[in-house]
């Protein structure tokens, strides 16, 4: 996905649309923190930083649940105490959903790129709502399995279940304020322009579309 | 930040209020004080614990006020526990990285702040109110928990019928160092962008000073080994409150009256692989910035070069990624397989290598030099005498034979203090003397400077160098008394030896405290580079603008041009441009 | 312009700390030497061979620690600031190449010696003939059992635990048919070999005893062996060395190691014992 770059070199559809991507009197970083205004001296932060930055977010997070992931390892071969139980079937639509919120996610920032601000907003929106879609499904085959009598501490099996899916459902929902706040919120004064902020939510929604289906396929291998 | 009465106006924007600019700020040098800060108190209250519980280890019948008679075993044992907690959490992991991280990282390499200034802030917050949940157990019924710092299951996993503080005080435990391990990584996090993409023109990576190297490292050891803490913590939270069984085990009585606890199939070995996963790479976390500090003062004020700077950074590097391997080596006796001990072993000695370089490059920094005592080089060189010593006796830890007689005695407690509780801490020292003028625009005083280094260092050997014997002679750790074993009572003298040693080093620490906050409104008024040296922090002015550079800097040359020949200064600073530097006879 | 804040002639601050790390290395290297604060004396063949890779580390850390430490001294002693020029350097990389190699072959070879010592005490099993003992550890103490005259280890489970009856170890049936010999002292024959499988009830604990060498935590959910065979007659302090909680330093049991005429007089004891 390209940046857009610093000048103009697109047909510019209209001044608003500049500032809102990032580019015009704001410029790319505008204004800094409270002690300077816009207009200060002061070099904005580039905008490389901030994926550099999610980046390394993603990595923390990817510990985070390699550190489960064994876990889970470990734990079904330490006792023979591991009882399979047939994971809801609905997993399966979330799993569809997720990866189509994928699609959609990157749809929205082609309508961006191409200065298709109505298209982006659609379809920044149907992302939203597929991830939202998501989570209500985790919750319903939470739900579903409770109904089975199977609880966070039945079995170790359970266990990870419950834990692999709330943790994952966290960092989602996370994900999905940042889809909000991004499709909402006015980019005049902002440090991070529109397309940066697209390109991180991107990058973060793929790692969990990602991580969704790791999960997933690791929760079977378990059963 | 500065600590002059008036707020100094910026340019073109509106005054702030106090909150804003000293409480809830964005700027990455008040932040950088603020962990300091935050680390002087940490520190206060761990060495307060620890002289309470080494007079309880002196004097076992003396009744401390306060603690209703002689000290019990569930006070000894909680104050322990709070004292490791406290003191590598949030002394040795906040001050050095955190603290002279954000004040001075930016700076450094040419940058106006960090990448993200408003996670910055959140971070400190976050770990403030860390600080505060942990210090809570010590107020909660049940007290402070009592199974050390490291918080093994099963003691830690059953809740209060394994003893006192196991309780709500240890829920608190897990719940502050779960808030602490969120905090750290959006610190890493920020630290490694900053680094990465805001660098100014001609910061290469090897004109870095070692300073930002050893920063950068332990960003990226602390982003991928803090969610590994975070992932046991939450397993250890659900054992102990959903009644998960991550790491208990089936039949567990704890008295004959109950019946065997409704957990099954867990192992505790599955929480000592997660947690040094962890605990390793953080003791890494805790010295390497003090290794950066070390490297820059000692090259300073010998007015040299420092000694191989490509192999300092590489072996930071080296020790950093070596880290993730060797976290076995806490666990030889721990019940897991000897094979991968042995692997293990070899891992931890091969990373002893990196370490000896270090030594080897501080030595030959100091060679051919013309070295000046001030305070901070008083305590670099400190901390080469005492990274040598500490680093040493980890080599009798590091062969598992030769840990069976070692493990849990008073020689591991020397060891991990020698490096920890005192390397790591002088390169704090090292760096406070060392940039105080900058952040605060005077000087401490040099008298009181070394009057404080001369105890420290005298003490520090005093109070650890015969642990090592009482850990040899068996000795062992986390013991609120001798008990009715005659060889452990025999140590009785060394016991009051050390106390006598702590306490008098303890107090000797007034000296820093009066000379810090004394010389804040009294010390000499410093210039812009009252030690002649060359990074980019001594080309602004004492205490820096909030926007750190008035020019956008531009970096010249290496970061540690002192005495070359045939200029006229015996100190180049990176940022000026060749021909703006004076040739010797000019 | 800034004046430089250092003072010359401070050099006695470097003659000072010159003089005060030899005064570290003479005093350390001296109660070392002369083994001021010795190991409890060794009781078995592994226990000497750790006592020698013990020694060999001593040795080699020895010298590192004096030539550090008197390099050290040596370099703020040498080079204090008189008013020379300082010798403009960046490094030496021959130098950097052979210290570093000399340093991992020495690192190296000290773990490959070391391994001897380890793999006798845990990758030999226990020979067929070893004296099987059985360990419970528990908050605050130890328990040993024996199999008692008819050689097998009657059955055990937690619901049977009662501590207050004698049966720390949920012998499941306390009727004559079961002879095990349960002890709260760990008894056992000079050079016999003896086998341990150790278990826990509640926390995590750790078999110790100094004259043997042994440290092994005992994991709740596991049973651990470990083996060793007793040279030396006397009496031996059993510790806890894993933290277990409020009464852990108080976690005391003894090795009495006797003859094997002794020792067989002790079992008729307990036999007796266990009859009445």
């Amino acid at each position: 996905m390209a940046q857009m770059p610093p000048v103009a070199e697109a047909p510019p559809a209209s001044q608003l649309d500049l500032e809102d991507i990032g580019i015009g009197p704001g410029g790319p970083g505008g204004g800094r923190d409270g002690e300077r205004g816009p207009g200060d001296r002061g070099r904005p932060v580039p905008q490389r930083s901030y994926v550099t930055g999610l980046t390394m977010g993603l990595a923390a997070i990817l510990m985070f649940f390699m550190a489960l992931v064994s876990a889970f390892i470990v734990r079904k071969g330490l006792s023979d105490d591991w009882r399979a139980f047939p994971l809801p079937p609905i997993l399966w639509v979330n799993t569809a959903i997720l990866l189509a919120s994928s699609v959609t996610i990157e749809v929205a920032r082609r309508r961006l790129a191409r200065l298709d601000i109505s298209g982006f907003r659609h379809w920044w929106g149907m992302t939203t709502a597929l991830g939202l879609l998501f989570v209500a499904g985790q919750l319903v085959a939470w739900r579903q399995l409770v109904h089975e009598g199977i609880y966070l501490a039945t079995n170790p099996s359970s266990s990870f279940f419950y834990l692999l899916t709330a943790a994952h459902g966290v960092h989602l929902l996370g994900g999905i304020i940042a889809l909000f706040v991004i499709g909402l919120r006015s980019w005049q004064n902002a440090r991070v322009t529109r397309s940066t902020a697209t390109e991180m939510a991107a990058i973060y929604w793929h790692f969990m579309d990602g991580l969704w289906i790791f999960l997933f396929l690791l929760l079977m291998m378990g059963q | 930040m500065s600590a002059h009465a008036h707020p100094v106006s910026h340019h073109g924007a509106a005054p702030q209020g106090f909150i804003r600019r000293y409480i809830f700020s964005t700027n990455h040098k008040v932040i950088g004080i603020q962990y300091w800060l935050l680390a002087l108190t940490a520190v206060s209250v761990g060495m307060l614990l620890s002289w309470l519980f080494r007079t309880h280890l002196a004097w076992p019948h003396f009744a401390i006020p306060g603690f209703g008679g002689a000290m019990r075993p569930e006070q000894y044992l909680a104050l322990v526990t709070m004292h490791g907690t406290i003191m590598v959490f949030f002394v040795l992991t906040v001050a050095p990285q955190s603290g002279f991280g954000n004040y001075f990282l930016p700076i450094q390499i040419g940058a106006d702040d960090m990448a993200f200034p408003t996670l910055n802030m959140l971070s400190f917050w976050v770990t403030a109110v860390a600080f505060f949940v942990l210090i809570s157990a010590f107020f909660v019924p049940g007290g402070a928990p009592i199974n050390g710092w490291t918080s093994y299951p099963t003691l830690s996993a059953v809740g209060p019928i394994a003893g006192p503080g196991q309780g709500t005080g240890e829920t608190l435990w897990v719940i502050s160092i779960g808030l602490f391990c969120l905090a750290s990584l959006l610190t890493a996090l920020n630290f490694i962008a900053t680094t990465i993409e805001m660098r100014a023109e001609g910061m290469a990576l090897m004109r870095m000073p070692l300073t930002v190297w050893a920063w950068f490292v332990t960003a990226i050891v602390a982003l991928l080994a803090f969610g590994v803490l975070l992932a046991g913590c939450i397993l250890l939270l659900l054992d102990r409150t959903a009644g998960t069984s991550f790491f208990i085990p089936a039949g567990l009585v704890f008295s004959d009256t109950q019946p065997p606890l409704n957990h099954a199939g867990g192992s505790p070995l599955l929480w000592e692989h997660l947690f040094w996963f962890f605990g390793h790479p953080e003791v890494y976390i805790a010295i390497l910035p003090s290794m950066g500090v070390v490297s820059t003062v000692l090259s300073t004020f010998s007015r040299k070069p420092v000694f191989g700077y490509k192999a300092m950074a590489y072996a930071l590097c080296a020790i950093a990624f070596m880290g993730f391997t060797v976290w076995g080596h806490h666990m030889f006796v721990s019940g897991m397989s000897p094979y991968s001990a042995l692997a293990f072993s070899f891992l931890t000695l091969a990373i002893g290598v990196p370490s000896a370089i270090k030594t080897f490059n501080w030595l030959g920094t100091l060679w051919g030099g013309k070295i000046q005592f001030t305070s901070a080089m008083l305590f670099a060189i400190g901390f080469v005498s005492m990274f040598v010593t500490g680093g040493l006796s980890g080599l009798f830890l590091a062969q598992p034979a030769v840990d069976l007689p070692l493990h849990d005695t008073y020689f591991v407690i020397a060891h991990f203090h020698i490096v920890m509780g005192v390397a790591a801490i002088f390169g704090i020292f090292a760096g406070t003397y060392y940039w105080y003028p900058k952040m605060f625009g005077r000087c401490m005083n040099e008298k009181l400077g070394k009057l404080h280094f001369w105890f420290t260092f005298i003490g520090a050997y005093l109070i650890f160098m015969p642990m090592h014997w009482m850990g040899i002679m068996g000795a062992l750790r986390r013991y609120a008394q001798p008990g009715g074993l005659a060889f452990l009572q025999r140590m009785a003298p060394i016991e009051h030896f050390i106390t006598i040693a702590a306490l008098i080093t303890g107090a000797a620490q007034l000296f820093f405290y009066w000379n810090f906050f004394w010389s804040l409104r009294h010390g000499e008024k410093a210039g812009e580079n009252p030690w002649h040296a060359t990074t980019l922090e001594w080309s602004i002015p004492s205490p820096p603008p909030p926007e750190n550079f008035l020019e956008v800097p531009r970096v010249y040359r290496g970061p540690y041009e002192y005495s070359v020949p045939g200029y006229q200064e015996d100190y180049i600073p990176q940022h000026l441009a060749p021909e703006q530097v004076a040739k010797a006879g000019s | 312009m800034s004046s430089r804040k250092t003072e010359r002639g401070a050099g006695s601050a470097g003659v000072l700390l010159a003089l005060s790390l030899v005064i570290l290395v003479v005093t350390t290297v001296f109660i070392f030497a002369a083994r001021i604060f010795p190991m409890a004396p060794s009781i078995t063949r592994v226990g000497d061979w750790i006592d020698g890779q013990y020694d060999l580390t001593l040795w080699i850390t020895g010298v590192i620690f004096v030539v550090a430490q008197i390099g050290l001294a040596w370099m703020v002693f040498r080079y204090r600031d008189r008013g020379q020029k300082a010798h403009f350097s960046h490094g030496n990389n021959l130098l950097e190449i052979i210290w570093t190699s000399a340093t991992f072959v020495l690192f190296i070879a000290l773990g490959a010696m070391a391994v001897h010592a380890w793999s006798q005490v845990h990758f030999v099993s226990a020979a067929p003939n070893a004296l099987k003992i059985d360990v419970m550890a528990e908050q605050f103490t130890w328990n040993f059992r024996y199999a008692g005259p008819d050689g097998k280890f009657a059955p055990i489970a937690p619901k049977y635990y009662n501590d207050a009856e004698g049966n720390p170890f949920g012998i499941a049936s306390k009727s004559k048919d079961t002879d095990d010999i349960v002890s709260p002292i760990l008894e056992v024959p000079v050079g016999q070999q003896v086998e341990l499988r150790m278990e826990s009830k509640d926390v995590i604990h750790d078999f110790y005893v100094r004259e043997l060498r042994i440290k092994q935590d005992i994991v709740p959910g596991m049973s651990i062996p470990i083996h060793f065979t007793p040279l030396k007659i006397g009496t031996y302090d059993i510790m806890c060395a894993q933290l277990c909680g409020l009464g852990h330093y108080q976690m005391h049991s003894t090795l009495h190691v006797v003859s094997e005429a002794d020792f067989q007089k002790w079992l008729k004891q307990q036999e007796a014992e266990n009859q009445q």
